[in-house]
């Protein structure tokens, strides 16, 4: 195993962290009043804890140790560069889910849905004979019906059938395949359980970060079985790499073109093939229409009406780039719009659904990936925030776009500012937004360096950043079961409560994300939620997750005895920095009896474990444990 | 966005949408309060419900009138009314029709308790979803500073002695926009998960209340104490005892089940005043469907869902006033992909009591090309901030609208008279 350090040897700490002695000295760059007491200075436990919570999802027991021997510095450094941390054990846990590393087109065939194949085999005339039964029964709508509306489970009626159901669940079961649910949970469970395991967190916090930035709802149409290449092959390949090749990555990401609608997005003036060819044409674009009841096309599809969608090139400047007050007109909207035309998905519902038989070998491997379509494509000349982008150019229109877009001034404003906002502050300082802006763009875009400079700055280390953020629902779920040295299986059972408190992951319905700050998250209900939460983990109520107290009673056991473990539980969670009025509190906790009277005088194992469920449960619910 | 509450410039203030820090809690009040109780908590209702993602006012409540309509949404139009076809507009008026989904909605256009409000909206030409809706939502469009949303500016204009935790309640996992500032106000998405989930919980409760009254330099302090008052006053108050009365049938979606919530939370007298609800799906780019598809789908839940609860409420909807709204509309003319895209003025419902309904209010601007906005939407005729102001008023006896709407000159000659 590779050695991460260098035996012995302190790194002093970059000329940059001397700064962090005089910070305490310098006019403060934030105002007087903060949301709670910060310390004058931050001692170097605190640092530590400060550097775990925002390079990653918090502290496991013996992390802060660890750090200390190797110097903050060179954490960060390392941090910086996941590539060189050997992380076996994340991998070894994620390989458990056979989804994660399958490629779209394996999951279309793997995981159908029900409708889909069903109607598929009908066409071919395979359907087997059970569910030609089952469909037969009264009070089942034909799957086929072409009166059926477009709503978005069109098999959603024929679920409904108990016999269907069954005959659908046999066939499944001969041929090895699953229901496409199970996508979504495995990569929730992936992302759970790295965030958890991984000795990378500062790549799975970007990795959190940019597939908030570059939002897709798991909800929508085939997102299902879009949303795994794009974590693997899109998310994760750039999120420490250089901001231009993530842009270009999610522009092709079949994630992104199914999204925000680019994949149907067609030039007015699109050639299309004469009836003989027409079939070609049907996959990728046309082949969802093949499927969809035909009720409303009265007309044949070479008349069909054109469009250019712009969904995807407002959100891209928008959200993506730019920043909504960055400069662009509607009109630019619409050219760009122009230039992604053609930009689209091959088979966008799996071999099974495409239309062209010939085609059909070559789409079991490649269904659902990028493709160029170039006859969809709008060729004439555009302008694109005042560039010219000349007519004839193809495919190079959308990088001409996404080159300017990823070097304007207001993207690197725009970026710097969401990464300030997301490791310092709720009001990201505006010398540091500068700074970080700054950095972007001098060094082309490269998320490396722009987080180099958040992490050594005076804002970052300032004592008014210390627990400044409040986690969310995520972080909050995840810190709490590494600061116990807990595990988990990433499952619905846990990914549940990270729901329940409002961020189920690729759930969010709009292109935003999910926001990041404070007074989103804080709230009645909201609250309500995590102390429930608390509870649940520290009293083992959430099946695939456990923590294990006894060790913790056992190796304490004469401070429990004493304190109910209030204080190894305080450590361990919260590096013993807690108020005053929250110790005393819990000092006080520990000293009323809990159900029967005669149990709290016996100090069995059995009841001091009891008690520490509840201390921790409280700790975990505790304001200072719901922030970073 | 900038939407700090307490605006401190340059620094990393956290602002909690619930604390309030030097008011006497709840409690506190409520039992001083005890021989008036009664009183203070009929005020009237407001249930406000937002239409995420700019639903189609022109497929929600059809201008069959319009030759127009027609040329320009040849797949998606929904047909003029026929008697005795279900797929064909209701009829409200002789011009405009409802779509053939939102049957439920009949019953209450006839009673005359349900008004539309059309060509309605906000001015803002904005197009963007988010900021269309923050604008909507703070109710100053064009301006992204604004901290508060509206509705938490009207609790705080009319802030009472005697206010219950549960005065304003969203049925939404996270509190949203219009209900975002300092008066406070309570986010939760199911009634019966709202409380402490533990063996002992009385014991953990306590636990958690003094840990978190304790805190004093932390903001988060003031959420947990209303948190714990607002737990211990549901649990008294036992809303779930109350079934759907009338025969009323509420769809088995979010939107059915945050109405049904809203319902339970009246009638158990919490001191609900404001209540809101989001749905959405609205976001129809692409294959809308006419008659039938998906936009058909989501107006069915959304008419079943309020239906439902105007069922279930019977006589007390008296006291109570629906208002619906959507950040934008739609394109008039249907886009390449069977769909439509952003456009501008919608259609907003009025429904309750005090309504004069049976009525399509607003100055219909028509849909010739050269009547539509950028040449391409509903020309908007009727701001929201007017349509807000009058329910403000009329129903929630308002006396301070200057405040509720910043730097909108509210002229009540210009009230659309929707409510008596």
């Amino acid at each position: 195993m590779r050695k991460l350090i260098p035996n012995c040897r302190l790194r002093r700490p970059r000329s940059s962290g001397a700064l962090l002695i005089i910070t305490a000295l310098l006019t403060p760059v934030f105002s007087a009043v903060n949301a709670q007491k910060s310390p004058a200075i931050l001692s170097d436990e605190q640092q530590i804890l400060h550097v775990l919570n925002r390079l990653g999802f918090g502290a496991r027991p013996g992390d802060v140790d660890r750090v200390k021997k190797l110097g903050i510095s060179s954490y960060i450094d390392q941090q910086l560069n996941p590539q060189d941390i050997p992380d076996a054990l994340a991998e070894e846990k994620v390989k458990e889910l056979p989804t994660v590393s399958m490629s779209t087109a394996q999951l279309y065939e793997k995981y159908p849905q029900p409708g889909v194949l069903i109607r598929q085999l009908e066409k071919l005339g395979k359907l087997p004979p059970g569910l030609i039964q089952a469909q037969k029964m009264p009070g089942m709508e034909s799957t086929n019906s072409s009166k059926r509306s477009e709503a978005p489970e069109p098999e959603a009626n024929a679920m409904e059938n108990e016999n269907y159901r069954r005959a659908v669940r046999e066939y499944y079961a001969e041929q090895g395949l699953q229901l496409p649910q199970k996508i979504i949970g495995e990569l929730q469970a992936s992302r759970i359980l790295r965030a958890v395991y991984s000795e990378r967190q500062l790549n799975e916090v970007m990795v959190d970060f940019w597939t908030n930035h570059f939002n897709v709802f798991a909800g929508k149409g085939v997102e299902r079985w879009l949303l795994t290449s794009y974590d693997r092959d899109t998310i994760r390949r750039h999120a420490m790499g250089k901001f231009a090749d993530l842009l270009l990555a999610t522009a092709k990401s079949p994630a992104m073109l199914f999204y925000l609608d680019n994949f149907q997005s067609v030039s007015p003036n699109a050639q299309l093939p004469r009836s003989g060819n027409r079939q070609q044409m049907r996959v990728g674009v046309f082949a969802k229409r093949e499927m969809t009841s035909n009720r409303q096309s009265q007309e044949p599809p070479q008349r069909m009406r054109r469009g250019i969608n712009e969904n995807y090139a407002r959100e891209l400047m928008e959200l993506h780039t730019l920043g909504v007050d960055g400069g662009y007109t509607q009109k630019d909207v619409q050219e760009v719009a122009r230039c992604f035309t053609g930009w689209t998905i091959f088979a966008p519902r799996g071999a099974a659904v495409a239309a062209n038989r010939r085609l059909a070998g070559f789409a079991k491997e490649s269904a659902g990936t990028f493709f160029f379509n170039a006859r969809l494509h709008d060729d004439g000349e555009k302008v694109v925030l005042g560039n010219k982008v000349p007519a004839g150019g193809g495919f190079k229109d959308g990088l001409i776009v996404l080159d300017i877009l990823a070097r304007h001034q207001s993207t690197a404003n725009f970026i710097a500012r969401k990464l300030v906002r997301h490791f310092v502050s709720d009001s990201p300082p505006e010398t540091l937004v500068k700074s970080v802006a700054d950095t972007f763009s001098k060094s082309d875009g490269d998320i490396r360096e722009a987080l180099r400079t958040i992490f050594f700055s005076t804002e970052f280390n300032s004592p008014n950043a210390y627990r400044a953020k409040v986690k969310r629902p995520f972080e909050l779920a995840i810190s709490a079961v590494r600061s116990l040295g807990g595990d988990t299986n990433g499952g619905p059972q846990f990914h549940r409560w990270i729901a329940r408190m409002g961020e189920p992951l690729y759930g969010f319905q709009t292109p935003n994300g999910y926001s990041d700050t404070a007074e989103t998250w804080v709230n009645t209900g909201g609250l309500l939620e995590r102390l429930n939460f608390g509870l649940a983990l520290a009293n083992n109520r959430i099946p695939g997750t456990r923590i294990d107290l006894h060790r913790l009673v056992e190796s304490t056991s004469t401070n429990v005895r004493e304190n109910g473990g209030v204080e190894p539980a305080l450590k361990l969670v919260l590096g013993g920095d807690v108020s005053s009025g929250t110790r005393q509190t819990l000092m006080d906790q520990i000293r009323k009896p809990e159900s029967s009277a005669a149990d709290s005088v016996l100090d069995t194992k059995a009841s001091r474990a009891e008690v520490l469920a509840k201390v921790v449960g409280l700790i975990l619910g505790s304001p200072e444990f719901q922030r970073q | 966005m900038n939407r700090r509450f307490f605006i401190k410039s340059g620094s990393i203030a956290l602002a909690s949408v619930s604390a309030q820090l030097s008011t006497p809690s709840f409690l506190e009040r409520l039992v001083l309060a005890e021989g008036s109780q009664r009183t203070s908590l009929l005020r009237k209702i407001l249930v406000t419900i937002f239409q995420r993602g700019a639903v189609d006012g022109l497929n929600m409540v059809i201008p069959y009138g319009e030759s127009n309509y027609y040329q320009l949404r040849p797949s998606i139009a929904i047909a003029r009314p026929s008697s005795g076809d279900v797929e064909t507009a209701i009829d409200l008026d002789g011009f405009f029709g409802l779509h053939p989904s939102m049957r439920s909605f009949k019953t209450f256009w006839e009673s005359k308790r349900l008004a539309i409000i059309h060509a309605a909206g906000s001015p803002d030409s904005t197009r963007s979803h988010f900021d269309a809706q923050d604008y909507m939502e703070s109710g100053t469009p064009g301006i992204k500073s604004t901290a508060a949303g509206f509705l938490n500016r009207h609790l705080q204009i009319s802030k009472g002695a005697r206010d219950s935790v549960f005065r304003a309640v969203a049925l939404s996992q996270a509190m949203p926009r219009i209900l975002q500032g300092p008066a406070p106000a309570v986010a939760l998405s199911k009634l019966a998960d709202f409380t402490i989930r533990a063996g002992n919980s009385s014991a953990v409760q306590g636990g958690f209340e003094a840990i978190y009254e304790r805190s004093v330099n932390d903001v988060l302090a003031g959420t947990g104490k209303e948190t714990f008052e607002a737990v211990n006053y549901l649990k008294r108050a036992n809303p779930s005892q109350h079934r759907p009365g009338n025969g009323a049938q509420y769809p088995r979606s979010p939107l059915g089940n945050s109405m049904l919530q809203i319902a339970q939370l009246i009638k158990s007298d919490v001191g609900l005043e404001i209540a809101f609800t989001d749905t959405g799906g609205w976001d129809t780019h692409v294959n809308q469907g006419n008659s039938r598809g998906q936009l058909a789908n989501r107006l069915q839940d959304f008419a079943n869902s309020i239906s439902a609860f105007l069922t279930d409420l019977g006589d007390r909807m008296e006291d109570v006033l629906i208002v619906t709204m959507s950040e934008f509309g739609r394109t008039v003319r249907e886009n390449g992909n069977r769909g439509t895209d952003h456009g501008h003025a919608n259609a907003m419902f009025v429904i309750g009591g005090g309504v004069r309904g049976g009525r399509v209010y607003g100055d219909w601007p028509g849909l010739r090309t050269e009547q539509l906005y950028e040449g391409r939407d509903l020309a908007l005729t009727t701001d929201f901030r007017t349509v807000l102001s009058e329910v403000a008023r009329r129903h929630l006896g308002s006396t301070t609208l200057t405040t509720l709407f910043p730097g909108y000159n509210v002229i009540e000659s210009r009230f659309r008279g929707v409510l008596g």
